[in-house]
């Protein structure tokens, strides 16, 4: 329900936080179910519904021939974009995508581009390379969009399969794929909520309303950290950020074998 | 013609379902008449008494009518009046004269030491215009300010199951958990106690479980299982 | 007929997809779909997907806008960037402007909006897949959305589209059709009363071909209306939990 008595749980889930607990009775490690289906799209070359608790979002792989930037002329193109679409929160309303919207796209991006999971390199046809659109499509919003997003990203990534190309009627064929898009690893991204001092993965919108800040760490298969996003008006400690890192690598071990990763 | 009736008590029915035929029965809550026909407006549950044909809504927002207790959240206090959010797509209206029974001198008093924003009450609606101008009152003896504790919002058209008959789902829930429990017919109960948490389980199964049968006795077994 | 066209789009009485003339694609409806929202519901007509979300009765802003009669129903309809083969460009276009108008129009025909003076009722749909009739599928998921937020209304809307495909009138344009046929005639109705709320027509037809599509329309939307009814009560099912 859109209700907007939601703000009065503030007080509440920081009372809980400092006593140890969750309002669901979570532990603080713990994130809510993660389901991850893939192929939910027929018509994108790449699909994933991801939903965490409530959190449901819709992420498709849509691949298009442009030109190349101009000092790769052979690497393909990849462009992440998030539409928080009002079907998702009553806050959300139609329109371009605001800076909430834009942040999630800038740090699911980076989190691919860093970690090279794409192998862009020979993605060219001619004088015209792939273009990788990824759009993040937000359809429920209970909290922690950010894992959620850059989760679908990666398994509609992984679902992914290059269009078939007609060089004589110069023609892309869609809905018949020619091969797999090249993702050879899987980057995890966890965001990390600091209530009352306290660290939590997996913030339910509940939880978000009494957050102080967060921080988002994207890490690879081997574990390395690939990028990082500190969000919010409050700060971390140096111990804080640390602590923080630590779980996201162990995280993002146990999320990265939900894709077979 | 003759009148008929085409449901049963407590069957499910959808807005434009047809609910009974002729002159003989009367369109209650949840319905509407057209021509011969009794149709219903919501997705509900057909609730029978005696002629009059009620359907209770098994969704929707809270909208306001005299008489109701509701709980609310002061959103703004200007000089002489609050601004009163009530869980509803209308705002309450609470005026100095309905809300303090001492003598205030405007000019020199800020009258959020009576009630702050973010401060959370107990209140009645007193007065709901045509175009759904809502006023309040604390001038009820069961009117109060409401402190600490947590909230559960429930769908509103279920509150009545909540209460349950004179009472007794309430009472069951308050006896069982030991918790202090106000519930406003705009769907938002506040509660206060030691067992918060299974006083919360239990009104969200009541609400979950608001149109079956035998709830009473689940909800019994709900808090002995603790 | 265009370049890439099939030969046909009819042999013997079979459409490309195996259907007969008057046969409608798969229907799948289901309610609650989205936790937040006051209300939502999921349409699909075979590939073509759509999800509808209800927020509301609820305060208008801008003030201005308020009605002290009546609330203002509002329905956003969005086709997802990745619905289509071709990529659709984020933001509002002319098509979606055009149809969330009519869509809007059709919706404001069956709710009770004199119960909610100020207010505004929202309906936002996204087109999740498109192959045809997706303003159909949008409108079906509406009307189920606002019966899941208990909005109170007059009746459902249903919907489905005819069409003329090589000189012969069907139910349910879909796929290749949609591309080389000749007419798509996307219909709405209030099931109940069979109030027509939407109708639309892009091609040519005579009086009497017309006729025939609105009567298939009209069978069309009364299929539809069963999945929808069945949606809303499949919710409710009385579960026996007697031990």
């Amino acid at each position: 329900m859109s209700s907007d008595f939601y703000e009065l749980g503030e007080n509440y889930v920081k009372k809980l936080v400092s006593e140890g607990t969750r309002l669901d009775g979570r532990g603080f490690k713990e994130f809510r179910e993660i389901k991850i289906e893939t192929g939910v799209v027929e018509k994108a070359e790449g699909s994933a519904r991801v939903t965490i608790g409530n959190t449901q979002v819709l992420v498709g792989v849509k691949m298009s021939l442009g030109d190349p930037y101009p000092d790769t002329p052979n690497e393909g193109v990849l462009i992440v974009n998030t539409e928080l679409v009002p079907v998702a929160s009553p806050t959300f309303e139609p329109g371009p995508p605001d800076e909430n919207a834009i942040e999630i796209s800038r740090v699911v991006d980076r989190g691919i581009r860093e970690s090279k999971c794409i192998e862009l390199e020979g993605l060219g046809v001619g004088e015209k390379v792939w273009i990788i659109n990824v759009d993040i499509h937000v359809l429920d919003h209970d909290g922690n969009l950010i894992d959620a997003s850059a989760l679908g990203a990666i398994a509609a990534l992984l679902d992914a399969k290059i269009p078939k190309y007609d060089e004589n009627e110069e023609k892309i064929l869609y809905g018949e794929p020619d091969r797999k898009l090249p993702v050879k690893d899987v980057p995890v991204a966890i965001t990390i909520g600091k209530i009352s001092g306290k660290l939590l993965v997996d913030t339910s919108l509940k939880e978000e309303a009494a957050l102080e800040a967060r921080l988002t760490v994207t890490t690879n298969s081997n574990g390395e950290i690939v990028a990082m996003q500190k969000g919010g008006k409050g700060a971390f400690t140096p111990e804080e950020i640390k602590e923080a890192v630590s779980i996201s690598i162990e995280k993002g071990k146990e999320i990265r074998k939900l894709l077979g990763g | 013609m003759e009148s008929k009736l085409l449901v049963k008590d407590k069957q499910i029915v959808i807005p434009g379902e047809d609910l009974a035929v002729g002159y003989d029965f009367l369109p209650g809550r949840g319905t509407f008449r057209t021509g011969e026909s009794i149709r219903s407006k919501v997705l509900g549950q057909v609730r029978l008494k005696e002629k009059l044909v009620n359907v209770i809504s098994l969704s929707g927002v809270y909208i306001p009518k005299p008489g109701d207790g509701v709980i609310g959240v002061v959103d703004d206090v200007q000089t002489t009046f609050w601004v009163i959010n009530i869980n509803s797509p209308y705002k309450g209206i609470l005026l100095l004269s309905e809300a303090v029974k001492e003598f205030v001198e405007v000019s020199k008093t800020d009258i959020a030491r009576y009630f702050d924003i973010g401060e959370l009450i107990y209140t009645k609606v007193i007065n709901v215009t045509k175009s759904k101008i809502v006023t309040l009152s604390m001038m009820d003896p069961r009117a109060k300010k409401l402190r600490g504790g947590r909230i559960v919002t429930i769908i509103p058209s279920r509150v009545p199951r909540l209460i349950g008959k004179k009472g007794s789902m309430i009472e069951m829930i308050k006896e069982k958990t030991g918790c202090q429990i106000v519930v406003g017919q705009n769907g938002v109960v506040w509660l206060k106690g030691e067992r918060e948490d299974l006083a919360t389980k239990a009104i969200l199964e009541v609400e979950k479980e608001s149109y079956t049968s035998g709830l009473t006795e689940r909800i019994a077994r709900l808090l002995e299982e603790g | 007929m265009k370049a890439g066209a099939p030969e046909k789009l009819i042999i013997d009485g079979k459409r490309l997809d195996g259907r007969g003339i008057e046969e409608m694609r798969e229907i799948e409806a289901r309610i609650g779909v989205l936790k937040r929202a006051d209300g939502s519901a999921f349409f699909r007509f075979g590939n073509t997907r759509a999800l509808a979300a209800v927020y509301g009765p609820r305060q208008l802003h801008p003030k201005y806008l308020q009605d002290p009669k009546k609330a203002l129903i509002r329905c956003k309809y969005n086709m997802a960037p990745f619905s289509s083969y071709e990529r659709i460009r984020p933001g509002v276009s002319r098509r979606s402007i055009e149809i969330s108008k009519i869509l809007t129009e059709a919706l404001s025909q069956v709710v009770f909006v004199e119960e909610f003076p100020r207010a505004a009722i929202d309906v936002f749909v996204e087109i999740i897949q498109a192959d045809a009739s997706t303003r159909c599928a949008a409108l079906n998921a509406a009307a189920l959305a606002l019966a899941d937020a208990g909005i109170p209304m007059k009746d459902l809307v249903s919907s489905c589209a005819a069409g003329k495909v090589d000189g012969e009138i069907i139910l349910d344009v879909a796929g290749l059709e949609d591309n080389y046929g000749e007419v798509d005639m996307p219909v709405a109705m209030t099931p109940r009363d069979e109030n027509i709320v939407l109708l639309q027509i892009d091609g040519i037809l005579t009086k009497e071909e017309f006729e025939k599509a609105l009567d298939l329309a009209r069978k069309g939307c009364k299929k539809v209306y069963e999945a929808q009814k069945a949606a809303l009560k499949e919710k409710y099912i009385e579960v026996d939990e007697d031990e």
